[in-house]
Formats: structure tokens, sequence, C-alpha cells
């Protein structure tokens, strides 16, 4: 039997301003170890809003929400950011890799605030996440000395610094060239069939979408697929 | 911990020009804050000495005054009557201490007294040609006054040794030796009360930094004076009195009227403008001092808050990938307490240094002959104030906008893009 790494139960959400709005309808789903999976969907059909009540930065919903078996409702401001921190990896549309410090550095960041492994043996790891997505020859390099396409690799080397049950993607691919898009495509595929990796995508690029394992399609707050 | 320092230290050089505007803000007014209070309390220290150093902690002294048990009312036979007395005159001319040799024994074994000197005091006129001049001759013991009340000070030619050790020798007043046209070494004829001629020497001048004393008063030797007023050597009319303790001084002052039958001054009563005085001025210069410092805690209030408007995105995404609210304003409070911590460091050093500065600026005036540089006054407590406070205002300063970056809400940021 295969782990379930993450779980939603009938997850509803609300925008209160200006009127009442429910975004999420009764969205359930359960992703198991290993599966690369996509969530499509036009704009505003609440894939987003979806992905950020995953991802436990938004707080404000109904439903449960149980990552490895354990419940998020009501945990506290600072254990869901030590949740964030050990057990998710983010990837944004935008990079949002600290300009003051080196490449290696921003990498190195998340390990060093689980603080599970000395300084070095994170920066050991890093050097090893950043030669898995061949960069490694950046890494000395100033955050904002590197093109666009090689940020977004650093900021997959930052997901992936703790180990995560689960990388949390919002339109990884969507600021990139196609090019580069097909670069962080042939990472995420490979950490899913190399490593085993745990992958949730948002995006409504379908070419990406129809490569993966699954995917979730939603319209109007609601999973139709 | 490491961390989250690691991460204020380059946030801090990221932004190095504000972050050394906001730091010169508070170095700026810690140094101000240091010099004005140093400078003032010199100033103080300075014009309280003229007065308070000189004078007695307790003085004991006869007054001239009537006797306060009148004859009548001894008399058991006007008991039971009202009685009137009109124009009452104080009685015999007795001005000294009375028995004051014992007075004096007893006032050196007490444990609270520092120290004591005796004095006499004689209306005499100084003749200056034609003229007669009046004036107060003060018969000390010159080496007790300048142990305990700063006498030597004031002697602007000549020592006070020869006072004590030549009889018939006087130290003038400064004002008083112009309009004798005496210089030291000359001599001076006086005139007492009851009509007697005396011819002293100048032995040197004094200069208190008063005018009106310096025209009138001289100094003489104890025996000099008792000489001059054909008195035996107990006559003694004032006991200068200084204490360990000035803060006892009333105490004891009614200890000792009640313990010698005479009556007892403290400095308290004698110099109570003076204390009003210096502590206007102390709140003036604290008040002054802790306005700038609260003008340098709005400049890093303002600089924190644009530091956080441009570094929204890093505050995001450090809380997206783990690091809590209390992180954040942890961050925060490091960057504002370091600029407090660095800024008020060299605000200390540098306030030391202008006080130094200041202390070597000359100032000389005609009536503070010991005063050859402006006073400052280096007490380590002004030093530990600043501190202090550049640490207090920096806090306060850095909170609310620490407290703003830590509800910064990822998602918004994240999403907003």
């Amino acid at each position: 039997m295969e782990t379930t790494i993450l779980e939603a139960q009938k997850i509803n959400k609300y925008f209160h301003d200006p009127v009442k709005v429910r975004v999420l309808n009764d969205i359930s789903f359960s992703i198991n170890k290993g599966e690369f999976v996509s969530i499509t969907g036009s704009s505003g059909c609440g894939k987003s809003t979806l992905l950020y009540i995953l991802s436990t930065m938004d707080t404000d919903y109904e439903g449960n929400l149980l990552l490895e078996g354990d419940l998020l409702r009501g945990k506290k401001e600072a254990q869901l950011a030590h949740i964030r921190n050990e057990k998710i990896g983010f990837v944004f549309q935008f990079h949002y890799l600290l300009n003051e410090f080196s490449v290696l550095r921003n990498v190195m960041l998340p390990g060093l605030k689980l603080n599970r492994f000395s300084e070095q043996q994170v920066e050991q790891k890093a050097y090893e996440k950043l030669a898995m997505l061949g960069i490694e020859k950046l890494a000395l390099k100033r955050a904002n000395g590197i093109s666009g396409g090689e940020k977004q690799r650093v900021a997959i080397a930052r997901a992936l610094i703790n180990d995560p049950s689960i990388i949390m993607g919002d339109e990884p691919t969507g600021n990139l060239d196609k090019e580069n898009g097909e670069v962080v495509f042939g990472i995420f595929k490979r950490l899913a069939e190399e490593f085993n990796q745990t992958l949730l995508i948002v995006t409504h690029d379908p070419h990406f979408a129809e490569r993966t394992h699954r995917i979730i399609k939603m319209e109007d707050g609601k999973i139709v697929s | 911990m490491n961390l989250i320092l690691g991460i204020a230290r380059s946030l801090l050089f990221a932004r190095w020009k504000q972050s050394l505007v906001a730091a010169i803000g508070v170095t700026f007014s810690i140094t101000m804050f240091i010099t004005l209070l140093s400078f003032m309390a010199g100033l103080n220290d300075l014009l309280d000495g003229l007065i308070l150093n000189r004078t007695p902690h307790v003085r004991l002294y006869n007054d001239i005054k009537p006797a306060q048990i009148q004859p009548i009312n001894m008399d058991s036979g006007y008991a039971q009557h009202y009685n009137f007395i009109h124009s009452i005159k104080a009685d015999g001319a007795r001005k000294e201490i009375y028995n004051s040799s014992a007075i004096m024994q007893a006032l050196l074994q007490d444990d609270r007294v520092l120290g004591i000197a005796p004095r006499i005091t004689a209306q005499v006129f100084f003749n200056s040609g034609t003229i007669a001049i009046t004036g107060i001759v003060n018969g000390i013991d010159a080496d007790a006054e300048t142990k305990l009340f700063h006498f030597g000070d004031y002697i602007v030619a000549g020592t006070t040794e020869n006072v004590d050790r030549i009889p018939n020798s006087i130290v003038l007043g400064k004002g008083l030796a112009d309009k004798l046209l005496a210089n030291p070494g000359d001599v001076v004829q006086i005139t007492t009360v009851k009509g007697e001629r005396f011819t002293l020497k100048t032995e040197g001048y004094f200069q208190s930094g008063l005018q009106d004393i310096d025209k009138t008063q001289s100094f003489a030797s104890v025996a000099t004076v008792q000489k001059l007023l054909s008195k035996p050597s107990s006559y003694i009319t004032d006991i200068y009195i200084k204490l360990k303790d000035v803060n006892a001084a009333p105490a004891i002052a009614k200890e000792y009227q009640r313990l010698f039958n005479t009556d007892a001054e403290d400095i308290q009563t004698a110099n109570a403008q003076f204390e009003t005085g210096s502590f206007i001025r102390t709140l003036i210069s604290y008040a002054v001092g802790i306005t700038l410092l609260v003008v340098a805690g709005f400049g890093i209030y303002n600089i924190l808050n644009m530091m956080i408007y441009e570094k929204m995105d890093a505050i995001a995404i450090l809380k997206a990938t783990g690091f809590s609210g209390r992180d954040v304003q942890k961050v925060f409070m490091l960057i504002a307490l370091s600029i407090g911590f660095f800024g008020g460091l060299a605000g200390l050093v540098l306030g030391f240094g202008l006080c130094n500065v200041i202390d070597q600026i000359p100032f000389n005036t005609a009536s503070l002959p010991t005063v050859t540089t402006y006073p400052v006054n280096y007490n380590p407590v002004f030093y530990i104030i600043g501190g202090v406070f550049s640490l207090v205002t920096t806090w306060l300063a850095g909170w609310f906008p620490a407290r703003k970056a830590s509800k910064i809400d990822p998602v918004i940021i994240i999403r907003g893009k």
C-alpha cells in the first residue's frame, strides 16, 4: 500500500471582502508518496487559493487537512512555520531569492533554520542539491547576479534542502521562456522518478500538466476530474 | 539565533547608507546628551562650589537677640497676667561662644564630623589716607580652612601658611586691596570699632569670585584678631563644622543647638536657592537630551519602516520557508538594537571626546581665579543613562516596525506578484 503524504477533506474557502464568495467547494483528494500531481484550471478557478491552503500559509478555511497523517487545523503560527520548514518545499512563479546573500547561502537558509544539521553539513547538502541541478558553479555568486532560469533552479534547490515530504509549486514555469521551462519540468520529473519525490504543481500550462502523473482539473472551486 | 543574527546583519549592511544615517542620528544625540549633561553638571558644581564649598555644613554662633524669657515672666507675682513689653533690646554684646574649647573638643570626637574651623569676625575700618573703609577681618585657622573649605584655592597672591605663622599679617580681599592700593608686603592700618589702631602687613590677596565679599572681607589668624579685639585666646565667635554627610546637616544642627546652647545654622537652610537652581538646570539638560534621543528614535522608526516595505519579498519567503513571525520580529529588533548599540557606543565615546575638548577651552574670568578652562563633570552616571537610553529608544523605535513585519501575510505578497 502506498503512503499518503497529503490529504484534503472537504476543504471550503470563502472570500469575505467585498461580499461573501465561496471560492473552494468541498475539495477532497489525497496525494501519495512519489506522485507528480498537477492542478490545472482557468484563471480564478481557485487553484492557487487551494495551494496556499495546502501549504499551511493560509489558515482561513473549513475542512480538514492532513500532512503525513498529522491534522494541521488548530496549530499555532510558529508550529505551522516549523512544519513548512521541515516538510514542505516551495517553488513560486517568482524566485524570491534574497539578493543580500550568495546562491549557496540562499539554499542553506531553510536548512539552517531547521537546525538539524551543523552548518558544515547543511553547506555540504546545499552543494549536493546544486550539483544535482547542475548549477554548483554558481554557488558563490550573489543571487542577483544570475539569470532567471538559473534563479528558478536555485529556488528548487532551496525547496529541496530539508528533504521535504512534498514540493509545492505555484506556476513555477510561468515566468520562464520555453527552454528554461523545459529544464525546470525536466528537474521535477527527475525528482519524481529518480528520487521518489512527491510534487504538487499548480499550472495553467496544459503542455506541462499533461506530462505529469496525475492531473487535478478544477473549475469554479470544484474538482472536475 | 546565529542565523537570525546573520540575516539581520546582511539586511543592515544591504542598506548600509540608511543604517549609517540612523546610527549617526543616535550617535549625535548621545554625544550631545553626554556633552550637555557633563558641561551643565560641571557648571553647576562650579557655581555651587562658589558658595557651598566655602559654606560650613553647620555653623555654631551666638546670634544677637533678646532673651527669650524676660525677667517679668519669671516673677511669680505676674504669672497670671498678660505681660506686654515694648522696645525689647538684646542684652550684653557677648557674641562669643561660651566654653568654646570644650565644645571643639567634643566636636572633634564626634564621628559624624569631618573637621572644624574656629572663626572670629571683627568689624574694622581700613584706613587709606584720610578715608576709612569699613571691612571685616576674619580670624581663621588657615590650615583647617584650606583643608575643609578650600581657602587656599582663593589666594591669588602670597600663601596661606604665612597667615598662621607671622603675627599681625593679613590677607586682603582683592577688591579691598585695590581700594587700599596695598601690594603684598605693604602695611595697612586699621582701626577697630573700639577706636584702637593697628598696623598689619599684607601677606596676599584673596579672590572669592563674589565681588561683594572681595571688597569687604579680609583674613588674619585667630590670634591676631583676638589681639585686635583685646580678647583672651578662648574667644571664638563661630565654629564652622564640615560633616561627613552633608544631608545630615539639618538634624545635626538642631542637636548641637540643644547640646551646646548656641545658635546653629545648617547649609541647606542657609543656601536653599542654590539647590533649586542646580535642580532646574539639571532638569533642563535632561529634557533637551531626551528630546534629542526621541528625535533620533523617530529616525530609526522611519528607516526600519522603509526597510520593511523594501524587504516585503524577503520577509514573505522567509515566512514561507519556515521562519515564524517571532523570528522575523527578532530580525528587525536586532537591526534596530544594533543601530542603537553601535550608534550609542560611538556617541558615548564622542561625547567623552567632546567633553575633553570643552575641558581644554580656556575660560578665564576675573571672578573665578581657580578656573582656567570650562568646567566639565565626568560623572559615569551620565554615560550609563546615555547608554541605557539609546538602547531603550531604539528598542521602542524598532518594536512597531518589527511587529508589523512579523504580521506580514506571505500569501498576499506572493500572490500579489
